[in-house]
């Protein structure tokens, strides 16, 4: 293998687990660390600057750092990253006076975003603070988008998503409330500079079964539903609902029926209980709820009987797999299921939808109906038009909300600057020696050997007869520290220099992962499996050195690195240095 | 800010044959200088008593004092260990492998430690080929009491304040070869691959196992001008044949075209192949390993691997016919027959 070349940030950046899988690449370890020394606003503003929503994402992220944690690799759990997050943000002080300065005199140049939620808002908070003039449009009474119509406020309250909306909006944003684009035209007609699309995905998929138009009464789409209730339209549900679908969604309606006077709400799923869309902790918090989940149930008909839905029915099926892993449901050839039902609730998928899209302003769109979108500019076929979030690429979530906006912002910014998009800022970085002396680092580089903590509830009975109680307490702070000393520092990197390396084997001899091998070279197939624990995670690279005096090299798999320092502390020359790396994703400006 | 290591252990840690992994092997954290040779020679330790799959508390280390008799703290932390007076582990050694047979002795000393203080105690625990593996961890100085030149010092090595030693040193496996050890082989720290096979051939050697281990002493006796130092070792090493164990249960697979390796067959049935064996060079020979030797010595080499090995031999226990069972598994009326049998001893001997 050649050496590999830590000068490329984005090999460090790998190694960082967690930062690399958030789409936004908000720097994990560092503001954990910060949590841990009781330092919220600085935790808080760390991920602001990062994903800008911290209070709501601490709350209601889809955490995809949770699963690439490393701790998940050598223990049971990964960390509660996500949990963490909220801490910050419930306990930090005031942090308006960290807010960006917006500038009293603008560049001249004006933007219009279409859609309130998070990716306009993000577009919004990087271009105001560099002077331009925002306009957002929304159909909604305030900004939030799908955060305020869809997530429920037992997961999320009102006042934390309002205080976060509003450090964007106070930042001069002209908010055009209730007010729904029919025209794009119309916009583009007003000579914006650019026009930014973050519109969403605002369809549900509806169901069409023997019945439905009989049953239509008692028969909603499970997100226009969530935001009848959202905004107070509807307050009840009937004694005994169905839900239909096995997705966040379906979870959402679910539990919000509990609420509302469901006192037999079931949710029926056809694929089987492990293959539901729906994130495990969902479920779980579902099924706590008092919510059967059946699975394997494919809806048949809607019955009604005089006029009214009494119920539906089901067949039962089966997964079977062919040789490819493909699935498919097969009916188990049992008697139909029926299930009685006063309500039910279409939860089975979201849709893009433009109808107020014109040809007239070249925005082209694709055999499924999607615009076309660059993936990396975010620019449209017209190049004064730009997408984010669900509208650009299909429903996703918060976090890649966020992320696009960013991207989406930069490239608006290089367009009114006539750059070229496709010269993306590079990230910055900093890699600094964490030594202090013998056996000490900056960094608290004992591993402790906690499971993770659980987040306490609130009283069950009290939650379920208010809509919006918040089920989570979050981590007291004393909790939080200790959840917080269970990461492991993944940002701080061994950082090897073969030309100190005596070879003596004191780090191979130390390290308590076998994370370390000094053997001769070779291409990477066959040196993974020659390592002192073959190197079977080959999403995880191998850190290779030059070659030795000895014609071997240092070979390190990053893997289960547990970031314990004790090579570099046994290292007599220091050929080892801890060093944390940090890597912040550059924004507009 | 700590210096403890962590509980946890790469998930895919392979098992021995008792289902136990190398943690099972594991000490407490070394102490010593980073880098010392010695941690690297424990670190062989684990390895092969994990390989061999031999229970731990099956294992008695014993050691005299030095940083290399200090090592058994960091080795086999669920063993049995007895930490002696300077020079004196062979004599415990031979108290202890009397009193019970069963366990495996893995004696640890240093040069000072055998070569000054102990040689009175080193050269009977040869002549009587007590049953144990004999580790010296040679490093040519007194490491622990910070150091001084030792007894196996090369005559002209440099010591780090740059003194010049100006004697003879004692040649530990030279001395073992003359004094009739059944097993004598030398290895350098840094060589893993072939250390570990010597120490599990030498753990399963019945009789006297003998190993001179150079390793390097990082902060006193690795400068320039030292032949104890890592570069000066790595650069006039000279390996002989490569050992590799093979485990009575494993069928003995050929790796070389025939006539290229050689295999030795163990009293235990275990065996020893030799990669690509010298055609001058027989390991049944204790003459042609005397002579190897002293060669690569008049070359300024250290000639490494198995030098000498005598697969059956008489140990102490069979040559004194001592008890064939632990003295701790024998009822009150065996370890004390009575007066009676005190009497008719007495009268044999009038
Ligand atoms: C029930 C449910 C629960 C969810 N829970 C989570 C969760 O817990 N965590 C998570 O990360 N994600 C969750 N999501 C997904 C998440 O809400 C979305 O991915 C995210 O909000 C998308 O952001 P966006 O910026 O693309 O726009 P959206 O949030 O979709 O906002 C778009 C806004 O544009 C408005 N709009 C649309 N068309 C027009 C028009 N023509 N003129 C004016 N305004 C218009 C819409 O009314 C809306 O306010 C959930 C989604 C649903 C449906
Ligand atoms: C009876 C006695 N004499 C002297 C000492 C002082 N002493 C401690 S260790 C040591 C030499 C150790 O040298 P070596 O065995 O080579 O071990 P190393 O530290 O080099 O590994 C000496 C002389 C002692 N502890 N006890
Ligand atoms: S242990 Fe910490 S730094 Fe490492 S991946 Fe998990 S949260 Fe991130
Ligand atoms: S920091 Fe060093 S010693 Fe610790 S696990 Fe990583 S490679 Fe091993
Ligand atoms: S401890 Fe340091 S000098 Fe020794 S082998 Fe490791 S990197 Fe090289
Ligand atoms: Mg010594």
């Amino acid at each position: 293998m050649k050496p590999t070349d830590i000068k490329d940030p984005e090999y460090f950046h790998k190694v960082v687990d967690c930062q690399y899988a958030c789409p936004a690449h908000t720097p994990v370890p560092e503001y954990i660390r910060l949590i841990a020394e009781g330092k919220y606003s600085e935790a808080y503003m760390v991920n602001w600057e990062s994903n800008v929503f911290p209070g709501i994402l601490g709350r209601t992220c889809d955490r995809p750092c949770e699963p690439a944690c490393r701790r998940g690799r050598i223990e049971e759990e990964p960390v509660a990253i996500c949990r963490l997050k909220r801490v910050a943000a419930d306990n930090k002080d005031d942090v308006k006076a960290y807010m960006p300065k917006i500038p009293s005199k603008g560049n001249g140049k004006k933007v219009a975003l279409i859609g309130g939620g998070p990716s306009a808002l993000t577009v919004a908070r990087d271009l105001a603070p560099l002077g331009y003039e925002i306009h957002l449009y929304d159909d909604q009474n305030a900004g939030g988008g799908m955060m305020r119509s869809q997530i429920p406020s037992f997961r999320l309250p009102t006042d934390v998503l309002n205080e976060e909306v509003n450090y964007i909006l106070d930042m001069g944003v002209h908010t055009h409330f209730n007010t729904y684009v029919s025209s794009l035209q119309e916009i583009l007609d007003k000579g914006y500079d650019a026009v930014f699309i973050g519109t969403g995905a605002p369809r549900g998929r509806n169901i069409d079964l023997p019945g439905r138009k009989e049953a239509a009464a008692n028969v909603h789409i499970g997100i226009e539903w969530l935001a009848s209730v959202a905004f107070e339209h509807t307050s009840k549900i009937g004694k005994k609902v169905i839900v239909l679908g096995g997705g966040n969604t379906a979870m959402d309606c679910c539990r919000t029926s509990r609420r509302l006077g469901g006192e037999e709400v079931k949710v029926l799923v056809r694929s089987p209980f492990a293959e539901m869309k729906a994130s495990p902790w969902e479920k779980e918090d579902a099924l706590h709820e008092d919510i059967p989940i059946l699975d394997n149930h494919v809806p048949k008909s809607f019955i009604v009987k005089q006029g009214k839905l009494v119920g539906m029915t089901f067949d039962k099926v089966h997964a079977v797999y062919d040789n490819k892993g493909k699935r498919s449901l097969v009916s188990t050839n049992e008697p139909e299921v029926f299930v009685e039902a006063d309500d039910v609730l279409v939860a089975i998928g979201q849709q893009n939808s433009f109808p107020w899209i014109e040809q007239s302003t070249d925005v082209k769109f694709d055999e499924w109906g999607m615009p076309v979108v660059d993936k990396l500019t975010h620019q449209s076929s017209n190049a004064n038009v730009f997408f984010g979030g669900d509208a650009a690429f299909g429903p996703k979530n918060v976090i890649t909300a966020v992320a696009q906006g960013h991207q989406a912002a930069i490239s608006i910014d290089l367009h009114c600057q006539e750059k070229d998009l496709t010269q993306r800022p590079a990230p910055f970085t900093n890699l600094v020696s964490q030594k202090m002396g013998i056996h000490e680092w900056s960094y608290d580089n004992d591993v402790v050997n906690d499971l993770r903590f659980a987040v306490p509830h609130a009283d069950k009975k009290v939650y379920l007869s208010d809509r919006k109680v918040e089920v989570e307490l979050g981590f007291d702070v004393q909790t939080a520290v200790k959840e917080a000393q269970r990461c492991l520092n993944c940002d701080v990197q061994t950082v090897f220099e073969a030309n100190r390396c005596i070879e003596c084997d004191a780090c191979v001899d130390i390290c308590p992962t076998s994370c370390i091998t000094f053997t001769v070279n070779s291409e990477e197939e066959e040196l993974r499996p020659r390592l002192k624990v073959p190197a079977i995670n080959i999403t995880q690279d191998l850190y290779v050195s030059t070659s030795l005096p000895t014609a071997r090299v240092m070979v390190k798999d990053e893997d289960v690195c547990l970031h314990c320092g004790l090579c570099a502390e046994r290292c007599p020359t220091s050929a080892w240095d801890m060093q944390q790396f940090l890597y912040n994703v550059t924004k507009a400006g | 800010m700590t210096y403890i290591r962590p509980q946890f252990r790469h998930p895919a840690l392979p098992k021995n044959d008792l289902g136990y992994t190398s943690k099972e092997y594991e000490g407490a954290l070394s102490t010593l200088c980073a880098g010392c040779g010695h941690d690297s020679i424990s670190g062989s330790i684990i390895q092969a008593c994990y390989e061999l799959s031999i229970a731990p508390h099956r294992i008695a280390k014993l050691s005299g004092i030095g940083c290399s008799s200090k090592t058994p703290t960091y080795f086999l932390g669920n063993s049995h260990g007895f930490n002696s007076v300077h020079g004196r582990m062979p004599s415990v050694a031979t108290g202890a492998n009397m009193a019970n047979r069963d366990l495996v002795y893995l004696g640890v000393s240093g040069d000072g430690d055998t070569a000054s203080i102990g040689m009175g105690q080193f050269v009977h625990a040869i002549r009587r080929n007590l049953n144990m593996l004999y580790i010296v961890m040679n490093n040519g100085c007194y490491g622990l009491t910070k150091g001084q030149d030792s007894a196996t010092a090369d005559e002209g090595s440099k010591s780090k304040a740059g003194s010049v030693n100006p004697f003879q040193p004692i040649d530990l496996a030279g001395l073992a070869l003359e004094l009739g050890a059944t097993f004598v082989a030398q290895s350098f720290s840094g060589d893993k691959e072939q250390l570990v096979p010597l120490i599990k051939e030498g753990l399963s050697h019945n009789g006297f196992a003998f190993i001179n281990v150079i390793s390097p002493c990082v902060t006193f006796n690795n400068n320039p001008g030292s032949t104890k130092s890592y570069d000066y070792v790595r650069e006039h090493l000279e390996a002989s044949p490569a050992p590799d164990f093979v485990p009575t249960k494993k069928e003995i697979k050929t790796r070389y075209a025939s006539g290229t390796g050689t295999d030795i067959r163990m009293h235990d049935g275990t065996s020893i192949r030799l990669e690509k064996m010298a055609h001058d060079r027989n390991p049944y020979s204790r003459l042609e390993a005397m002579n190897a030797l002293q060669n690569s010595r008049n070359k300024n080499e250290i000639l490494t691997g198995l030098l000498f090995v005598q697969p059956v031999s008489d140990d102490l226990h069979q040559t004194i016919q001592s008890s064939d069972k632990p003295l701790n598994s024998l009822g009150k009326d065996v370890l004390c027959p009575g007066s009676s049998t005190l009497a008719t001893i007495n009268a044999d001997l009038r």
